[in-house]
Formats: C-alpha cells, sequence, structure tokens
C-alpha cells in the first residue's frame, strides 16, 4: 500500500466525519446549549445576591421571614412551606423522567398520564409560588419596598438594616420570579407535548425524542429551583 | 453515503434507547428526598442547638446542594450517559462562574470593610 492509498483510507473515528460525534441528537444538544447560557444567568443573579449578603453587616433572617404557612399557620413554622414546594417539584421531576422512560418504551398510554402529573404537578408549584408572594407582599416586602421600621425589626435577629432589606426584598422578587417565569413556560411546553402525546404526533414519528428535550428544560427547572432554595431559604 | 447514514441512525436509536430503568428513577428520587431531609435536619435541629457553627452549617449546605444537582444532572438529564466530549463542553464552562464567584468575594471582602459605617 502507497502513501496515497493510505489516504484514500475512510476513518471510522468519532471525529473524523459522517457521523454524529456525542450521537446525540442535533435539537437535544441545542437544547443542553440554550440550558447552559440559563444557568450563566440564573448563576449571575444569584453570585449577585451572595455577593450582597456578604457585603452587609446584618440580612434578614430567613427563619423569620419565611415563617408561614399561608392560609394554614401564620407564624412559627419555617421551612414547612417551602419545604412542601421542594418536594412539589422534585416530584415532577420525577414523573417527567418516568414520561421519557415510558416514550423509550413507545407507551403512549403512559405517556400521557405521566405528562398529566407533570403538568400537573407545574401548577401546584406555581400556585405555592403565588401564595408566598402574597404572603410577603402583605408583610409589606416588593420592588422597592419594605415593611415599616416597627414592622421590620421582626426580620432581623441582630441589628436592623433598611438597605439589606430592600436589597433581599428586590433580589428574592427578581429571582424567584425568573425561576417561576420559567417554571411557566415549561408548564406550557409541557402541556403542548402533552396534546401532541394525545394526537399520536410522536408515535407517527417514530420516536419520543420530544418529551426528553422537554424533559431536560424540565429538570432545569428543578435543578434551579435547589439553588434557590439554598440560597435563600437556608443559609 | 447511504451505508453510512443506515449504520448511523442504528447506532443513534440504540443509545437514545439505554434510557433509565424505573428502579433507577426511583433510586435516585429517594436519594434527592434524603439529601433535602437532612438539609432540614441541619436547619430545624442541629444549627438551634448549637451543635453545628454557622459557617459550617453554611458550607454543609452547600456541598448537598452540589450533591443534588450532581445527581439531577447525572441522572435525570442523563449525562451521566452521555459522551465525555459533551461532559466536557457542558461542565468545563462552569469554571467562568467560579471565576466570577471568587471574583465577587474580593468585591464583597472589600466592600465589607469599606463600607460599614
Amino acid at each position: 500500500m502507497d502513501s496515497l492509498s493510505q489516504l484514500d483510507q475512510v476513518k471510522t473515528t468519532p471525529w473524523s466525519g459522517g457521523r454524529s460525534p456525542w450521537s446525540v441528537e442535533y435539537g437535544k444538544i441545542m437544547m443542553w446549549f440554550f440550558l447552559l447560557s440559563d444557568a450563566f444567568t440564573f448563576s449571575s443573579l444569584l453570585v449577585y445576591y451572595g455577593a450582597q449578603r456578604f457585603t452587609k453587616f446584618t440580612w434578614p433572617d430567613p427563619d423569620l421571614v419565611f415563617q408561614s404557612i399561608p392560609g394554614v399557620i401564620e407564624s412559627g413554622a419555617p421551612l414547612v412551606f417551602v419545604g412542601i414546594m421542594t418536594f412539589i417539584l422534585i416530584m415532577s421531576s420525577v414523573t417527567m423522567v418516568l414520561a421519557v422512560e415510558a416514550g423509550h418504551r413507545r407507551a403512549k398510554k403512559e405517556v400521557t398520564g405521566w405528562m398529566i402529573a407533570t403538568v400537573i404537578g407545574g401548577f401546584m408549584f406555581l400556585g405555592c409560588q403565588a401564595l408566598e408572594w402574597t404572603h410577603l407582599h402583605h408583610e409589606g416586602f416588593w420592588w422597592g419596598t419594605i415593611p415599616e421600621p416597627e414592622k421590620l425589626k421582626e426580620f432581623f435577629v441582630g441589628p436592623v438594616s433598611e438597605v439589606a432589606a430592600q436589597q433581599f426584598a428586590n433580589l428574592f422578587f427578581t429571582i424567584t420570579g425568573f425561576h417561576g417565569f420559567h417554571v411557566f413556560t415549561g408548564v406550557l411546553l409541557n402541556i403542548i407535548i402533552l396534546i401532541m402525546t394525545i394526537n399520536g404526533t410522536f408515535e407517527k414519528r417514530g420516536h419520543y425524542l420530544m418529551v426528553e428535550k422537554v424533559g431536560l428544560y424540565w429538570h432545569f427547572v428543578d435543578l434551579v429551583w435547589v439553588f434557590v432554595f439554598t440560597f435563600f431559604y437556608l443559609v | 453515503m447511504s451505508e453510512h447514514n443506515t449504520q448511523h441512525t442504528e447506532e443513534h436509536a440504540h443509545d437514545e434507547h439505554a434510557g433509565l430503568s424505573k428502579a433507577k428513577i426511583w433510586q435516585v428520587f429517594f436519594i434527592l428526598l434524603g439529601i433535602t431531609v437532612v438539609e432540614f435536619v441541619i436547619a430545624l435541629v442541629i444549627l438551634p442547638k448549637g451543635l453545628m457553627g454557622h459557617t459550617a452549617g453554611n458550607i454543609a449546605y452547600i456541598l448537598l446542594t452540589l450533591l443534588k444537582a450532581y445527581y439531577i444532572v447525572a441522572f435525570f438529564m442523563h449525562l451521566k450517559y452521555e459522551k465525555t466530549g459533551l461532559q466536557l463542553t457542558l461542565g468545563l464552562a462552569f469554571i467562568f462562574i467560579i471565576y466570577f464567584i471568587v471574583l465577587m468575594l474580593i468585591e464583597g471582602g472589600y466592600l465589607h470593610i469599606h463600607m460599614s459605617t
């Protein structure tokens, strides 16, 4: 074999062309890249929140700000309501991944069932968030607004800082609002996928890849909540 | 060329079918739930009783959060079973986030000292 015929040999390594080196479908890669960029946006918001909190000598105590279960217990139950919200979101992530699993087996009925469960979970989370926002708004927190000085004392363990309270209010509503917007978009996407599943679009297409792509987005929303939960409610 | 394509699709179909089993899904769910319960125990029992300092508590929270993130990304988002190239492409980008955190900590530390009055 001379050197020229060696050049003509067909290479078969993953990156020598003619095949997908990552064996991942195009739309799925693009969803990953979108999520990466979205992760940067959320990271920026959370890192700024962290920097603000690190800078200030005092900060509203999460156990004092979030200690109610709206409509049930007015105070004295820190973390309970947000615990329920976290559970709802993790649970809906599980139903989503079960829908993906059913999609691999092309079991249309099961995909439909799990997608309905995921949509319900999404709405439950949004409902909880609406209650949480309403409660904080009644306490006096909003963008650009903090409670009266007398009321504000209740939310601090040590000395009170109006600047810190305002930063907390602005960042809480911005970050949970941005996350809630993602949840809302995710629920819309899930409903579209549900309708397409019921109509048999994926059955005709021969695969349920679309469920996986929307699933990636939905898990990402859950992932962001894990961080929001830690930095707003625990730390 | 067409031969290549068929080979590719078959390979593809095979890869896409290698999903998580139901048992594994529930296992990951219980791990996530367990980690969250541990976080609650730290917040509601260990810290109020003073068994752990606040800095240690915060470090524990962040480590547990990163562990939860790992389980969601690796198993629910299936990244553990993807090719190394994709894992690296998505993972290495977070060097910039770490750099950003370091920058903001330096900045925050400066402001913490100089804006105290």
